[in-house]
């Protein structure tokens, strides 16, 4: 292998390093900032209402949220440092203004965790409700408060404003235009309601399956039911925030939005056609067996019936994103919304019709949804930063200058160790979640995270039945 | 410009590296101790006196991190690409250790004996790393044009592995002195007996590393025997062979916070000799905090939100921490 072809090749699994372990961690936060939320509501209704189902709602997801934020913080270590060992280059550059948005994300969770989760948590007899409930209110303003911060420094890497260059390294000149970048206010609304969507999914599909498996109690049809609604009102706002996104990314970053649309000659004066299907081959700098609406990719895009998109071949070949991925990953996502949006309609004639608990089709169709917004986030994440390439800074520094000289066989070592190591360690994770998940809400039981409990958790009386098992080999020291 | 933010920085990034040394160092050593202590309901004691705050204690590592990044992003840069593979393998020992710490109290028998090996292999492993880490750091690094330009495995080398070991030693000693305080009864007298060869050890590891160490780097040792720096730094090993009597003294009386408190001492002693020897570089052996500094305006930005929540952390942390003092008893939660 030649010194290019190698550097290549460990440019892409540097690449692939940083998408497997950034995916991997992507799902807690984002159940976290939903779940998070959903706990602020069911307190709030319990205590307006002193419904109980409300309050056993409320034991039962925040187990749930335990185990999540759990997970969260460990994955979240491993990304605190790679931008430092795989990305050494682009942290020199850019650090100055990735920094201290990091930074200001790590105090932010710092501060939640410290503070008010362990009231959250744990805190059900040492403080009265209305001191509870305004932890919940914070530990959800502290999982927000964390998102901005980490998309105002991925949108600052997409639509870079408020710096400038100096010496080789980026200095920050304006702070509120680091962070209220042209992309920033878009990708943080899109987020934040994709995370609300993936959990609404997750809690209408545990619902689901305890309807299926025959347990309707109050808890279960309320939790199904909010979470009907919250996909049924929530999926057509998500849908307006992406295509404002899909405006702004024409604005700033037309030839990711000619890749995902697969889009390839600039034709000024004539109308765009959507291309539903096909498939864009970067070589052959065309998208075959395309399956196109006449007039619908200018109307979606320009919301004119004869604006103008660039095409991909008005930039460098050089300087394209690789649109045979983005093509699909967005579709993708959207066939997902799309799914997302069928699931609420369905619902509310169900409603309508008195039969949302019953109709085995429909309650089905709910627990398949279960992971949809999770995999559409993972698609949108994908088409975005694979959208971006070849910069890691848009128009400012190319991935390529950014990377670590890490040798190949590093590169593939380390990897192999974080596949072995996240799918044991986060699989066993997401399956013991998904076990107190199919346990379903205590009726009428008492906080499960109360100190009576939790700091007993090595459960005492059952380790007292089996504690001396391992005596006999213990004698030797 | 008064205000001298390289140094303000490393001031907090130094403190929190300690805060993060201190306690991880604990409840690693208590991972480190578990071949030790093969009984079941022992184990669960031992893990119990660290399960309100590992979790926190981890959390200063994140905080280090980023705050490199924001405030030192070449040394962030430099050190962290230089040290590639042991930092990947020490992030993966600590995942392994924090998730099986979780999983052991949810599991049953069987799974549970596999997640205590685990957890063990999992506090080796990043014990052992991060004393890679500190050895290499000791070594310095190889930098042109402002990045890393040595070769992948110049962290590797006899020095790096002696510290390493030396770690295991130190994180062994802070978490048996810790559960000194934690436990009474047998576990408390295995405690104590396995504390002594273990301070006498790492007192051992100590003295070699204080040798080696100006033995291979002459501005190290010009550092510390010129005039009058020698006198000057004397205090530090003067007080690490005091430390470390009456620490042996203090295992065998009747005091069960004193010996956690020596071995704290210690291990700030060796902190205090390791800054000695390499201020005020952040990447050595030649650059210093002022060299490898953000933008002012960086760095005053992301103080403001340091010097406002880092306060409250460390109240909340003292809190917590004294909400939970006291024995911890097989049977009884944490009150």
């Amino acid at each position: 292998m030649d010194t290019s072809a190698a550097s290549t090749t460990a440019l892409e699994l540097a690449r692939l390093q940083f998408a497997f372990t950034v995916s991997f961690h992507i799902i807690f936060p984002a159940l976290t900032i939903g779940l998070a939320s959903y706990l602020v509501t069911l307190e709030g209704l319990w205590l307006w209402t002193k419904q109980p189902r409300f309050r056993e709602l409320y034991y039962f997801w925040a187990k749930i949220f335990a185990i999540n934020f759990a997970m969260g913080v460990v994955s979240g270590i491993v990304m605190a440092y790679q931008f430092g060992t795989n990305w050494s280059f682009f942290s020199t550059f850019a650090g100055g203004v990735t920094g201290p948005l990091l930074a200001y994300e790590v105090l932010t969770a710092f501060f939640l965790e410290a503070g008010f989760l362990g009231v959250m948590l744990f805190g059900w007899q040492r403080v009265g409700p209305g001191l509870h409930f305004f932890s919940t209110i914070m530990v959800a303003t502290g999982t927000l408060i964390s998102t901005v911060w980490i998309l105002a420094s991925n949108s600052w890497m997409q639509t870079p404003a408020g710096f400038t260059v100096m010496d080789g390294r980026v200095v920050p000149i304006d702070w509120l235009k680091v962070i209220f970048n042209p992309s920033f206010p878009y990708r943080l609304l899109h987020m934040t309601a994709a995370a609300y969507l993936a959990t609404g999914l997750f809690v209408g599909a545990a619902g689901a399956w305890h309807m299926l498996k025959g347990r309707t109690t109050p808890a279960i049809r309320t939790m199904f039911s909010m979470a009907m609604w919250l996909i049924l009102v929530l999926t057509p706002i998500q849908i307006f925030i992406g295509d404002q996104h899909g405006l702004n990314t024409l604005e700033y970053q037309p030839a990711k939005l000619a890749a995902i649309e697969g889009h390839w000659e600039s034709t000024p004066g004539e109308s765009v056609p959507l291309i539903l299907f096909g498939w864009p081959d970067m070589t052959a700098e065309k998208t075959h067996y395309a399956v196109e609406v006449p007039f619908l990719g200018s109307l979606i895009l320009t919301h004119k019936l004869y604006g103008e998109i660039p095409g991909l071949k008005q930039f460098a070949p050089g300087d394209r994103p690789n649109s045979t991925i983005v093509f699909w990953t967005f579709r993708i996502m959207v066939g997902l919304g799309l799914l997302m949006l069928a699931l609420g309609l369905w619902g509310l004639w169900l409603r309508w019709k008195a039969d949302l608990y019953a109709s085995k089709p429909f309650l089905r169709f709910a627990m398949w949804m279960g992971p949809a917004g999770l995999l559409a986030i993972l698609a949108g994440w994908i088409t975005t930063e694979v959208g971006r390439q070849p910069w890691v800074v848009y128009n400012v520094m190319r991935t390529a200058d950014g990377v670590s000289n890490h040798s190949v066989l590093a590169l593939s070592i380390s990897l192999i160790l974080f596949v072995v190591v996240y799918c044991v360690v986060f699989g066993v994770g997401l399956g013991y979640m998904l076990k107190v998940v199919a346990k379903g809400p205590d009726e009428g039981g008492g906080p499960p995270m109360d100190e009576d409990n939790l700091f007993h958790r090595p459960a005492r009386p059952m380790s007292a039945a089996s504690g001396n098992i391992d005596v006999p080999a213990a004698t030797g020291n | 410009m008064g205000i001298d933010l390289p140094l303000i920085w490393a001031l907090i990034i130094g403190f929190g590296l300690m805060m993060y040394v201190i306690m991880d160092g604990f409840d690693l050593g208590v991972g480190i101790l578990f071949p030790f202590i093969p009984a079941r309901d022992e184990r669960d004691l031992m893990v119990n006196t660290v399960a309100p705050v590992w979790d926190g204690n981890e959390t200063w590592l994140v905080l280090g991190g980023a705050a490199l990044l924001a405030a030192f992003p070449l040394a962030y840069s430099v050190v962290l690409s230089a040290l590639y593979l042991p930092i990947v393998v020490m992030l993966l020992g600590l995942i392994l250790r924090g998730v099986a710490f979780e999983f052991r109290i949810n599991a049953d028998r069987g799974p549970r004996h596999t997640w205590d090996t685990v957890f063990a292999c999992g506090s080796y492993i990043a014990t052992f790393c991060q004393g890679l880490i500190l050895g290499a750091f000791i070594q310095g690094f190889t930098v042109s044009k402002n990045a890393f330009a040595g070769g992948a495995l110049d962290w590797l080398t006899p020095f790096s592995v002696f510290t390493g070991i030396a770690l295991l030693f130190a994180y062994a000693l802070l978490g048996a002195t810790w559960l000194i305080i934690k436990t009474e009864g047998d576990l408390l007298e295995r405690m104590r007996a396995l504390a002594q060869p273990i301070a006498i050890t790492l007192f051992v590891a100590i003295v070699i590393v204080s040798i080696w160490t100006p033995l291979a780097h002459p501005e190290i040792a010009a550092r510390w025997f010129s005039f009058p720096n020698i006198i000057l730094f004397s205090p530090v090993p003067v007080l690490v062979v005091l430390s470390t009597l009456a620490l042996l003294w203090a295992v065998n009386r009747d005091s069960h916070a004193l010996p956690f408190i020596l071995a704290l001492a210690l291990v700030f002693l060796g902190y205090s000799g390791l800054v000695i020897s390499l201020w005020p570089n952040i990447i050595p052996p030649s650059i210093s905090i002022w060299d490898a500094a953000s933008p002012p305006q960086s760095m005053g930005f992301a103080l403001v939100g340091a010097l406002f929540i880092i306060p409250f952390i460390l109240v909340y942390t003292a809190w917590a921490y004294s909400v939970f003092r006291g024995k911890v008893r097989a049977g009884e939660g944490y009150h």
